[in-house]
């Protein structure tokens, strides 16, 4: 049943109030919680578990729990749970550093684009519309089959092909802030530009990129787990996406050997997604209220 | 006279960015480590340093980067993307032959999205407590969180292999003999998976939007007026209320071009369909750069008039964009 | 005398919060005549709109609902309604008119097309009857170039003339009662002035009832027949306009009027605002108490009228809710 809401609400400050709206989001603190045991297993799973993943040590394409290895091995041997857990490290480092490389370039951009007025707005703006018209798995590929399929040059062309998004957000969130009396006032205050933009609005248009870039670390996942399907990507370094690609040709034989790794992408990109969303309710005032 | 001058300026806009388009192609060739000469050389199984520098002044790789850089623009212009190495056959004509392919793939799967999830969309926005709210949750964790090439995959196993409902791979059947209607039968049976997948990313996003637009044009006062003037149900949705909601998704689909053509370059890999991904993976493992280099500059093409396409049906939609007559 | 076109018997208007139900409309009672028109008055929130909304039959969905009570138009119970008898009448028989001209109309049809669709619904108008009966609605709301306004979209007009839009609109069916919200509130004051005299003279020639919502003195005084007082989702006040005018029997009245200066002395194209009696309308939790809910704002509250709900009083036509109502 709707209602309208007659009691007044507390006040606290926004901190607080923000974490106790993401602490009463049940899937958030569930996608916070699958998340964080990710990201330990991709830590501390390596020493656990060591040795090299990329050695044969079974039959190739034995089915889960065959001799001990709980998801079976690949179709050279390896043992699935060892690529999986290092698989993890390597997705999860690409995932958080090419949503990095992304977000400093959303940012820089959407900044100076919703700062200033005039040919460098223009400038900037068509620059973003350029980098939107190509299509950007396509042009990822180009940039890394060009100059090298490194764990590097993949994290950096993630980021050079992603950024128009955060860039929007951004000088949308700029343009919106900059007209606010505050501005005007430490304006009419002689404050610098590059102070304005950096202590002044940039703080205050922050929730809205914190949303964006959790999903962007999501969808970076995706991306390089794209791309290492494809085969482009360093062959001697396990990643999820790279151990469905070359097990790809046997899923008649063994399916589990491309599910299993899938699933693992999914479940990391959904708890993400589920904090974002989460974050995003937590961080919109309008939402609170409700 | 309005809408003639417009166009114009969009098309006149267009032909810039095509342009970007190129000089950023030309740098990366340019800029990349090896050149043309390498190529070749390693085709005709190694050459000397003489030859290579031969090679060099015959193909103009030793005039200045801005030379280089207009013969390329002015070869473009003359419909003329280079020579595949690798296949022996000119760039575009190699393109052209898998363009249609990955054009039908893209557009049928990009309709798809759309008309299922604005249905789904204005369906769940009706019934809030009714189950296509749920499809539309878990469509959205679905479609975002799910790599399509694994969702691909899955429905290959499901449907192809474990019930052998739909072809495992290819667009066509070559044993399938008969008219024009039974071969575009043929086609469509061969598209069902990989549409399907193609279109599950998109669906979960305009779903949502949809969803969220039609609950917002649902609260304003043009609906209460629509129904005080006592239309049905019907009426007010459909025709009062799904053309407001329209816009904002038609504006999100314009934006996805790209992100289809990126979509569809996994999706052609899973299922072997012989499109433009399927021919830019192979040239950039054969590092056949011509090649490689067209493609991208056909998919901004394909975007650019995706973009244009979908000004023209916001054109149509609402009177706002069209300006005072 | 003939039976009242509209009689509200006890009408009880619910709205959901979070602490219960409130009645946002308690024990209302009125009638309206053929012909007449009857002005709701009092400020924001005292429930004028949720009346008019509950006549229509629109109560927003799962917030707002009729308790309890009768709304009898030509004999029928409206209440007791279900929706397909509900559509048959809204914007046929009775239509309304709303306060934001700005958002009223649908911005992607024409006004043409958003003016021949109430005729092709109630008056089974094929396409082409229905638009040229459109350019004739136009025409007398006074819009100039009719023939080729039709077309036009709502972005293309003006406050005034997308309100003028839409009493063509609620007229093109010839209702038997038009229900006008704040038509006013948002347009300029000489715009005000023409949309009224359009009122009064559409009313006049096509005898249509009005329920005229304002909080306009001056528009009262100059339209109405009758008017009711409203505070708080209860009938303060109620009767005929000049007496009501000339002798307030609810201190509420009272102040409502002294706020407007040379309300009676001279009409003039200026109509001020009401501006507020001191004081603040009570929080909705405490509309159902027994007692009068003015009594916070009203300089002559003793401890009966905190404590017990005042009957309505006569005075001839003139009714009022109030202990005190004699001594006024």
């Amino acid at each position: 049943m709707t209602q309208i809401d007659d009691t007044p609400a507390k006040a606290r400050s926004p901190f607080s109030e923000a974490f106790e709206m993401f602490r009463r989001n049940h899937a958030a603190v569930i996608g916070l919680v699958i998340l964080l045991t990710i990201i330990i297993i991709a830590l501390i799973g390596p020493m656990l578990y060591p040795g090299d993943p990329f050695d044969m040590v079974w039959v190739p394409l034995s089915p889960p729990g065959e001799e001990g290895y709980l998801f079976g091995t690949d179709y050279l041997g390896r043992d699935m749970l060892s690529l999986l857990i290092h698989g993890a490290k390597v997705s999860l480092t690409v995932g958080v550093s090419a949503a990095f490389v992304t977000v400093i370039i959303g940012i820089t951009v959407g900044a100076l684009a919703g700062f200033y007025r005039g040919w460098v707005e223009e400038a900037l703006m068509r620059l973003t519309e350029f980098f939107q018209v190509l299509p950007t798995l396509l042009f990822s590929m180009v940039i890394v089959s060009l100059f090298g399929a490194s764990l590097p040059m993949i994290t950096l062309a993630i980021g050079l092909v992603s950024w128009p998004a955060v860039a929007r957000i951004t000088r949308a969130e700029f343009m919106r802030i900059r007209e606010l009396e505050y501005v005007t006032a430490a304006r009419a205050g002689g404050v610098k530009n590059n102070k304005l933009i950096f202590s002044v609005i940039l703080p205050n248009a922050l929730p809205p990129i914190i949303v964006q870039a959790a999903l962007m670390v999501g969808s970076a996942i995706l991306f390089e787990a794209g791309l290492s399907f494809l085969g482009l990507t360093d062959p001697n370094v396990a990643s999820w996406g790279q151990i469905i690609g070359s097990n790809r040709e046997y899923i008649l034989d063994a399916s589990f050997a491309v599910t299993v790794p899938g699933v693992a992408i999914f479940i990391t990109v959904m708890a993400i997604s589920l904090v974002g969303d989460g974050l995003n309710d937590a961080l919109n005032p309008k939402l609170r209220q409700r | 006279m309005h809408i003639v001058m417009t166009l114009l300026k969009r098309l006149i806009y267009a032909a810039i960015l095509l342009t970007a388009v190129l000089v950023l192609n030309f740098s990366m060739m340019h800029f990349a480590p090896g050149d043309v000469a390498d190529t070749i050389a390693a085709s005709m199984g190694g050459a000397d340093a003489e030859t290579m520098a031969q090679i060099r002044v015959e193909y103009g790789l030793d005039q200045p980067f801005f030379v280089q850089l207009f013969a390329y623009i002015g070869r473009v212009l003359s419909f003329d993307l280079g020579y595949s190495y690798f296949y022996n056959t000119p760039v575009t004509e190699l393109i052209f032959e898998r363009l249609p392919a990955t054009l039908l793939l893209a557009i049928t799967a990009q309709v798809l999205a759309v008309v299922v999830g604005v249905l789904l969309g204005v369906f769940s926005a009706r019934h809030p407590n009714g189950i296509a709210n749920y499809f539309v949750t878990i469509f959205a964790l679905f479609g975002y969180a799910a790599p399509v090439f694994w969702t691909g995959i899955l429905l290959l196993i499901g449907f192809s292999l474990k019930i052998p409902l739909f072809p495992v791979a290819g667009m066509s059947d070559v044993t399938v003999q008969g008219g024009f209607f039974v071969k575009a039968l043929d086609i469509a049976h061969h598209m069902v998976l990989p549409v399907l997948t193609l279109s599950s990313i998109f669906l979960a996003l305009y779903s949502r939007l949809s969803r969220a637009a039609m609950l917002e044009v649902l609260g304003s006062d043009y609906i209460r007026t629509a129904k005080a003037k006592g239309l049905s149900n019907r009426e007010v949705t459909l025709k009062h209320a799904l053309k407001n909601a329209l816009p904002p998704v038609v504006t999100l689909a314009g934006l996805q071009f790209s992100a289809v053509i990126s979509g569809a370059v996994l999706v052609e890999s899973v299922f072997s369909w012989p499109g433009l991904g399927q021919l830019a993976l192979t040239s950039i493992l054969a590092r056949d750069t011509p090649t490689i280099l067209g493609i991208l500059f056909f998919s901004a093409l394909v975007v650019i008039i995706g973009n244009l396409v979908t000004d023209l049906v916001m054109r149509l939609i609402d009177p706002r964009v069209r300006g005072h007559a | 005398m003939t039976e009242p076109l509209l009689k509200i018997e006890n009408l009880r208007i619910e709205l959901a919060l979070r602490s219960g139900q409130a009645p946002v409309i308690d024990d209302l009672s009125l009638e309206l005549n053929a012909g007449e028109t009857l002005s709701f008055v009092g400020e924001s929130g005292c429930g004028k709109s949720m009346t008019a909304l509950a006549i229509m039959g629109l109560l927003p969905e799962k917030v707002g609902s009729i308790a309890s009570g009768r709304i009898l138009f030509d004999g029928r119970d409206m209440a007791q309604m279900n929706d397909t008898e509900l559509r048959a009448i809204r914007g046929n028989e009775i239509s309304m008119i709303f306060q934001e001209p700005m958002t009223s109309l649908n911005p992607v049809y024409t006004v043409g097309e958003q003016i021949a669709e109430v005729l092709r619904r109630h008056k089974g108008m094929n396409k082409r009857d229905a638009w040229a009966r459109a350019i004739e609605l136009l025409d007398a709301v006074r819009i100039p170039n009719a023939k080729s306004r039709v077309s036009a979209y709502p972005h293309q007009m003006s406050g005034g003339q997308r309100q003028r839009v839409m009493i063509a609109i609620a007229l093109a069916c010839e209702p038997k009662i038009l229900i006008a919200d704040e038509p006013t509130t948002a347009l300029d004051v000489t715009v005000q002035a023409q949309i009224f005299d359009l009122l009064r003279d559409l009313g006049r020639d096509t005898g249509t009832a009005v329920i005229l919502i304002t909080h306009d003195m001056g528009a009262v005084a100059e339209m109405a027949d009758r008017m009711v007082v409203m505070y708080a989702g209860r009938k303060a006040e109620y009767g005929p306009v000049s007496p009501v005018i000339n002798h307030p029997r609810h201190p509420y009245t009272k102040g409502l009027i002294s706020c407007v200066p040379h309300l009676l002395a001279e009409l003039t194209e200026e109509r001020p605002d009401l501006t507020e009696v001191p004081g603040i309308v009570p929080a909705l939790a405490s509309f159902g108490t027994d007692a009068c809910l003015f009594a916070s704002r009203c300089d002559l509250a003793d401890d009966k009228c905190r404590s017990q709900r005042p009957p309505e009083v006569a005075f001839g036509d003139q009714h009022s809710a109030c202990w005190k109502a004699d001594q006024i």
